[in-house]
This record gives structure tokens, sequence and C-alpha cells, in this order.
């Protein structure tokens, strides 16, 4: 039997999973392609399919006698250097699309000074990826855009203010072309990119000529394993567009649910708060579920509230927790309403309330807002599973705690590591289920 | 990989029964604008609880402003009449029927069907549960300083039974002062034997409503008894209850009905024929109307037919055994105000919404919880909760509102419904392994 796909198309990144015949997780895909779902889709799926290399090739160092030893190390290492193939390989086609566009004929007069300004600006783009993707802990969950944006936007400024070609010039040239770039699969197949980032580890790895020649025979082997997808379902907030038979397609509601009931057996209440909606979803033991209430047409205290407030404050998404955190004297704020919350975020900042101490407000009026979803759709019955993107602050997470405490009283609260792929493991169980007939 | 299905003409496929109510509805809002050169008089009142056969033993014309507001909504017309009256000041959280009547109100009172509704010569309020009743024609009276209001005080049914004191009640407000203003107004004396007969027609025509209500305990059922519901109550529950051509429209549906029945063939969409019937539902709550076919369509396009529903007993809960009875006229008249469903209490509800899964077979029930409308909508989770309890089928909950289309997210109804209909498909699968 092959394997089982699970696609989620959320409003915000869309999720790969790919299960094998023994439901476990062998791949995992994220993609923030927007702009189209079937490409969301394609890029997701490819960038689970090699995940899922990764795997076998983890399996295999692992049960070599050769490598075994060195396995953490060396997969860390294998696995950077793919990843900065995979990335100069977009860095490259970025740069071209870049000079393509300044190729443009309202642009001729400036044509051969940009040519070598872009140049430059790449080289150094080029040069600097080598450098930050050769440390041991590389964050792989950044996307390529927010990457290579901040270091192009930083680049572009230099080379403006020298060049005397203004920045709006080259900024313009960036926001078309990474479009197009995040818009189209890699041309890149594992084999060709993993290759490439053995010679390099070969050369620079401590190791010696027998491991090379292990490490080349196991990553043959996890390279020929084929993948072959036996059944898909898609969900989340897109799988309507998509061109997916009609039994293909879940409800992200019973994704979530047996997503859920997939990470944490014991789960009975989940909590799902995605980019545009947020869920509240009771399971029976089996994952099923039996009740649910998700927020009605307006998004408030969604994902995409926290995404203003940190544009709100220039602040990346990421950093708006973690700032949270230090609140020392919590601003009770009321509104969830997203429209309204830039304007009570001013009025607090002009009142001369502390940054975080507004954010840890914000964050615990999200988290009421689910809390009565949660109380529509049967209350909270342990355990408890959250999920979605923002699960992962932990601001959110730390007011979320509290107000479960104060209502429903001590639960085990689950989070997992994967929880942002929870829709997508339930659309791949369904996937692999219906087709024997059990749905 | 799917082919779209080639392009099909917007033909929209109507039973004879609903051509012969549009004929019915333009004819009626005619003699509605006529109605002054006719020398009549003019009476606005409410749906639940409303005493057409009394109005009709005066000659007096009724207006019904939720009659009006749901047409307007159809017709796509609320949007901008709600928008003209929080304008002049009332709150996003009114209710949308009474913006949309006070809208069109100010764009010179030009009804659904584009003819002048005449101003009022008496607003009959019968209170029947609901207390936006009393603020709407409070407003109303402001902008119609001339008109009598004469308020019809209903017993809420809050122990769940009517007395004979509640009902005692009522009839003495029928003779002492509802009968009274209406002899003065329209310059009639009050004749009982007129209004007996109104009485007797409408009991006619109740057995044939009730035969189309009944009817979807079949499988398929031949109704849709919430997107077709609305249809079917339409003459009984506004200007035609006790007229001879209630009692025609529903010789036509029963005969409509019957031939389906005949056929083994489910409801009629606006598309033609409903094909499969895959689950059998119960609708709490009333449906939207700006979107009102997209709505009824995410439930056909899935196979879902609505076999009973709550929203087609605000007028009367005939289902249950309710005929008015000629030969008590009044008494008649204050049991039928009693029992609207508006009137109910929750526990009530529970009870028929819990009889209608286990006599229509119901797969399950939806609540669709309108915005404005605390009348039915507050509640609404605890009715969902007691009878998940009580029958162990799952209930699903949607939002939207009655006229105001910024709160119809097709989107999320959408995702709602269907999320429904597969943790049905799940369940029942469970339940066969
Ligand atoms: S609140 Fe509901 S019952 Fe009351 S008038 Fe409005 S729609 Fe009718």
């Amino acid at each position: 039997m092959g394997y089982t796909l699970g696609i989620d198309l959320g409003s915000t990144t869309t999720k790969a999973i790919l299960l094998d015949a023994n439901d476990r997780i062998v791949g995992r895909g994220l993609t923030n392609t927007r702009s189209n779902y079937e490409v969301a889709t394609a890029v997701a799926e490819s960038e689970a399919k090699i995940n899922a290399h990764f795997t076998f090739l983890k399996e295999a160092v692992d049960s070599s006698p050769k490598l075994s030893s060195q396995a953490a190390p060396l997969l860390n290492n294998l696995e950077n250097r793919f990843h900065l193939v995979q990335h100069l390989h977009r860095v490259n086609r970025l740069r071209r699309q870049c000079l393509f566009e300044a190729a443009a004929d309202r642009l001729l007069p400036h044509q051969p000074r940009l040519t070598t300004v872009l140049n430059a600006l790449f080289d150094q783009i080029h040069e600097r990826a080598e450098r930050s993707f050769s440390t041991a802990d590389v964050d792989r969950s950044r996307f390529f855009r927010d990457i290579v944006g901040s270091e192009y936007m930083a680049l572009a400024e230099e080379q403006s203010r020298e060049s005397s070609i203004a920045l709006d010039l080259l900024m313009g040239l960036y926001d078309k072309s990474i479009l197009v770039e995040e818009n189209q699969v890699l041309d890149l197949s594992f084999v060709e990119a993993i290759q490439q980032a053995v010679e390099a580890a070969g050369e620079s790895e401590t190791l010696t000529r027998v491991q090379q020649k292990a490490l080349r025979e196991v990553v043959e082997e996890a390279a020929s394993q084929t993948l072959e997808v036996d059944n898909m379902v898609g969900t989340g907030y897109g799988r309507q567009r998509l061109p997916f038979r009609k039994d293909q397609i879940r409800s992200e509601i019973l994704c979530h649910g047996l997503g859920a009931h997939y990470f944490f057996p014991g789960t009975r209440t989940v909590l799902d708060i995605g980019g545009q909606d947020t869920k509240a979803i009771q399971v029976d033991s089996q994952g099923i579920v039996t009740s649910f209430q998700m927020n009605d047409r307006c998004a408030a205290g969604c994902g995409r509230y926290l995404g203003y407030i940190a544009d709100e404050l220039n602040l990346g998404l990421h950093q708006l927790g973690p700032l949270a955190l230090q609140a020392k004297r919590p601003v009770r704020i009321t509104s969830t309403c997203t429209v309204f919350a830039g304007a009570e975020l001013r009025e607090r900042l002009s009142m001369g309330d502390a940054r975080e101490d507004i954010l840890d407000g914000l964050h615990r009026a999200i988290i009421l807002r689910a809390m009565s979803l949660l109380a529509r759709s049967g209350g909270i019955t342990d355990e408890f599973t959250f999920t979605g993107g923002v699960a992962k602050n932990p601001a959110a997470v730390r007011a979320l705690t509290r107000l479960v405490e104060e209502n429903y009283g001590t639960m085990k609260i689950n989070i997992h590591p994967d929880s942002i792929f929870t829709g997508a493991v339930g659309a791949a169980l369904y996937a692999r289920h219906t087709q024997g007939g059990i749905a | 990989m799917t082919t779209p299905p080639a392009a099909r003409p917007p033909e929209i496929h109507k039973e004879p029964s609903m051509l012969l109510q549009k004929n019915m509805l333009a004819d009626y809002f005619t003699r509605v604008s006529k109605a002054r050169e006719e020398g009549k008089k003019i009476a606005y009142t409410f749906v639940p609880g409303n005493l057409t056969e009394l109005l009709h033993a005066f000659d007096v014309v009724p207006v019904y402003p939720e009659i009006n507001a749901l047409q307007n909504g159809m017709r796509k017309r609320s949007a901008k009449f709600i928008l003209d009256a929080e304008k002049i000041g009332h709150s996003e959280d009114v209710c949308t029927y009474v913006k949309a009547d006070l809208g069109m109100l100010l764009n010179g009172n030009v009804g659904p069907t584009g003819e002048i509704i005449p101003e009022p010569d008496i607003l009959l309020l019968s209170y029947t549960g609901c207390f936006t009743f009393m603020k709407w024609f409070e407003i109303l009276k402001q902008h119609y300083p001339k008109a009598e209001v004469v308020m019809l005080q209903v017993p809420y049914q809050g122990e769940g039974t009517p007395t004979p004191a509640m009902r005692e009640y009522i009839v003495r407000q029928l003779r002492e002062s509802v009968i009274p203003a209406f002899e003065r107004i329209s310059g009639h004396r009050f004749e009982e034997d007129r209004l007996r007969e109104q009485l007797r027609r409408s009991a006619e025509a109740e057995e044939g409503l009730v035969f189309a209500l009944q009817s979807a305990r079949r499988r398929p059922s031949p109704i849709d008894a919430y997107f077709g519901g609305v249809y079917y109550i339409g003459p009984m529950f506004t200007a035609f209850r006790g007229t001879p051509e209630c009692v025609d429209y529903y010789d036509t549906l029963r005969e409509e009905i019957q031939n389906r029945i005949d056929a083994h063939a489910g409801p009629i969409t606006p598309e033609g024929p409903m094909a499969e019937e895959k689950y059998r539902l119960i609708v709490e709550g009333p449906p939207n109307w700006t979107h009102f076919r997209e709505f009824w369509k995410l439930f056909y396009d899935e196979g879902a037919v609505v076999v009973a529903s709550t929203y087609t007993k605000v007028g009367g809960l005939y289902d249950q055994g309710f005929r008015h009875n000629p030969d008590d006229p009044l008494g008649t008249l204050a049991d039928y105000c009693m029992g609207c469903y508006t009137n109910l209490n929750l526990p009530t509800r529970v009870e028929l919404i819990e009889k209608y899964i286990r006599d229509f077979e119901a797969d399950g029930f939806l609540i669709n919880s309108i915005k404005s409308c605390n009348s039915f909508s507050s509640g609404q989770l605890l009715i969902l909760r007691e009878l998940e309890r009580r029958t162990g089928k799952p209930g699903g909950f949607f939002e939207s509102d009655l006229v105001d289309p910024r709160y119809f997210s097709a989107a999320n109804i959408k995702n709602r419904l269907e999320s429904y209909l597969q943790m049905l498909d799940q369940r029942r699968s469970q339940a066969v392994a």
C-alpha cells in the first residue's frame, strides 16, 4: 500500500501531510503561496515529499553502522545544505525575474545601471545565504519571502543611496518578482538538490572515505524511494476552489477533530484558531465530531487580528507573544474587532500604556472570544487540544490556560509541535480510511 | 477532475401553487394601494396572533409590516431601507424587520411590488410574545399620529398551558376594546355571522395546510417544509385566511403534493425536482430572506430536505390540532393567539421540536439563529443542547439575519452546513460499523 496525502488550504498557509500505510507521518509540507490554490497545493505536496525523503534518509543513516555514530550532526548539516541549494536556486530564479522586469520598456534608460545594481545586490544575498545556512540551527520555518524580503530591502536601501536609483523602483521590481517566484513550484528535484548537498557535505565534513561512500549509498537509496500517493483529501478554507472530486473534500471541522485525535487520542474538545476562523469542536473517543461552533461571518478574534496588530506595531507576528509575556500591568481590552483594533491600540499607546501591557490585553481578548465559542459548542471536556497558528503564540497559550483553569478547573491542555498540520493530518487519515470504505 | 456542468438557462421552477400565490399577492398589494380610493380602512398588524378574519368581517384591509419587510428582503430592497433607518438613529442591533419597515416608510412607503402602501387607520397590536412588536408600533404611532392603536394583550405561555382565565381575558379584550375600536374605525357594526363564515373557511383551508405539512413524514418527502414551507404558509398566515381564495389555494396545493406523493417524487426546488433525499432535517428559526434562494440551494445541492420547521408555526400550530372554530368565534381567536409559536416558552419549543425529530424521522436538526430576532434567538443554544440530550441527534448552528444582507455569509454557512452533513455521514457509518 502506498501513501495518502492530506492538504489543508488555509487562508494564510497551505499544509500537506503524507501518511504511510501505518498512518505514520512521513512528510510535512508548508507554504505561504497564496494567490492560487492549485499552485499552493502542488508546492505543499512537493515539500511534503521532500520532507518524506529526509525521513527515509534519517532512518537509513540511523541504521547504517558506519554513519549512526554521527547521525545527528550529519543529518542536520545535510539538511541545511539541502535547503541552501534550494534557497540559492530560488534566489537565482528571483534574480532572473528581477532582471527581466528591469528590462521593461519604460525602464530602458535605467537598464544598464539597474542591471549592475541588481546583480550586486543579489550577489550579496547569495553570499549571506551561504553564511547563514551553514550555522547549526537554521530556523527552517521561515518562508523564502521572509528571509529574502528583509535582506533585499536593506540592500536596496544601501544601493539606492550609492547609485542614485530610486528605492521605490527597486522595491517595485522586487514586489512584482517575488509574486511570480512564490507562485511556482520548485523546478529542482530532490535527487538533484541532495546530490549537490552531499557533494558539499563531503568536502566539509570530517568524514572518512568509507563514511563518504556509505553516505552516498544511503542517500541514493532514500532518493530512489518512490512516493506513490494512493489517495488524497483536501480540506480547509480553499477546498471548494480546488478541482478535487467531491469525495476528496472534507470539511476542516471534521479534519481538525480527527487530526487532534491522532496527536492526542484522549482529546474530547478541540480549539482551533486559524487566520480567518476560530472553531470549537467536540469529538468522541474515535475523533469523530459530535458538535461544533465556529465564528460567524466576522473574523474578529482570529489569527488575522494579531496580524493587524503586528503590522500596526511594526513587529513580526512571532514577536507579539513573547513581548506580551513581559507585561507588568496588563490592560483590559474589550474589542476583538479587527477594524477597531488599530484605533484602540493607538489610543492606548497615546494614553501612555506600555506596548507589552496592551498586547497582553489583546491576547486575552482573543481568547475570551474563543472561550465563548467553546461554551457554545458544549464547554471543555478533558483532554483539551489547542491547534492552529495561534497555538504557537505563548501569550495566547498563557491566556487560554488561565481562562480554562478559571472556568473549567484543571485540564490537560495539549499543544502539539506539529499542531499547524492538524487539519492536514485529519485529511490524510480520511484519504486512507474512506478509500477502504471505513469512512 | 470533474468538468463543470454545461451552463443551463436560469429557468426557475415554480409549482402551480406558487404561481397562484404570486398572483394572489400581486392582487393583494394592488388592493391595498387602492383601499383608500375604495373607501376602505386599513389596519397594520402582525402575523403571529393576527385577527385577519375579524378584520375581514369589518371590511378592513390588513397590512402586515413583517410581510412587507420580508418581501422587500427577497426583492433586495431591504439593505437601503435598513441603512436609512440606521441613519435616523435606530441602532445596528434593532430587529431588521423594524428597520426595513421604517426605511420603506422613509422612502415614501412604496411596497414590495412598487405600489404605495397607504397609511394605517388603526394599528392592531396583538402582543404574542415578542416585545419588539410593542416598540415597533410605538414608533409607527409617532409617524402616524392619526392612527388609533389597539392592543390585544395575549398572555405568554410561561407555564406551557393556557388557562380558562387567560382565554377569558383575551375574549373580554376582544369584546370590550378590539371590536368597538373596529366598529368605530370602519363604521360597520360587528356581525358575528360574518366572522363565523370566515372562520369556517379558515378551518377548511387549515386542513389543506396540515395535509401539506404532514406529507413530509413520507420518504421521500414530497415537500421541503422550510424553504417550500414558507410558501405554503403564505396565504394562511396573512391577508387570505378566511377567504374563498385561500381555500382554493390549499386545494391546489393539496393536489400538487398528492401528485408528487403518487409519483414518489421529492420537493420541487427552484432548479427543478430534487434528486435524492439524503438527509432529513428539522429547522428551528426563521430563514434569511435576502439570500433565500442561495440558502435553499446549499441544502438541496447536498440532498438535504427539511421535513419540519418551527418558523412555519409562527402563525399558528395547526399541525398540532388547532383549527379555527366557527361555533366559538371569539374563544377560538383567543386560543389561536395564545398558541402561536412566538408565544411559547422554551420547554414547549423543545418538546415540539423533539416531537418533530421523532415523528418525521429526522437525521438531525439545525438552528438558524437570527441576529436581529431576540424573540427566536434567545435560548436557542439551550434548546440545542437539550434536544441533543433527549434525542441523541446532532444539532447544527447557523447565524444569519432576516433581511439585513450584511449578516449573510454564504461561505460561512456553506462551510457549516457541509461540516454538519459530513458529521451526520460519519455518525451514520459509525452506527452501521
Ligand atoms: S424580534 Fe423577531 S419576532 Fe420580534 S418582530 Fe423582530 S423578527 Fe419578529
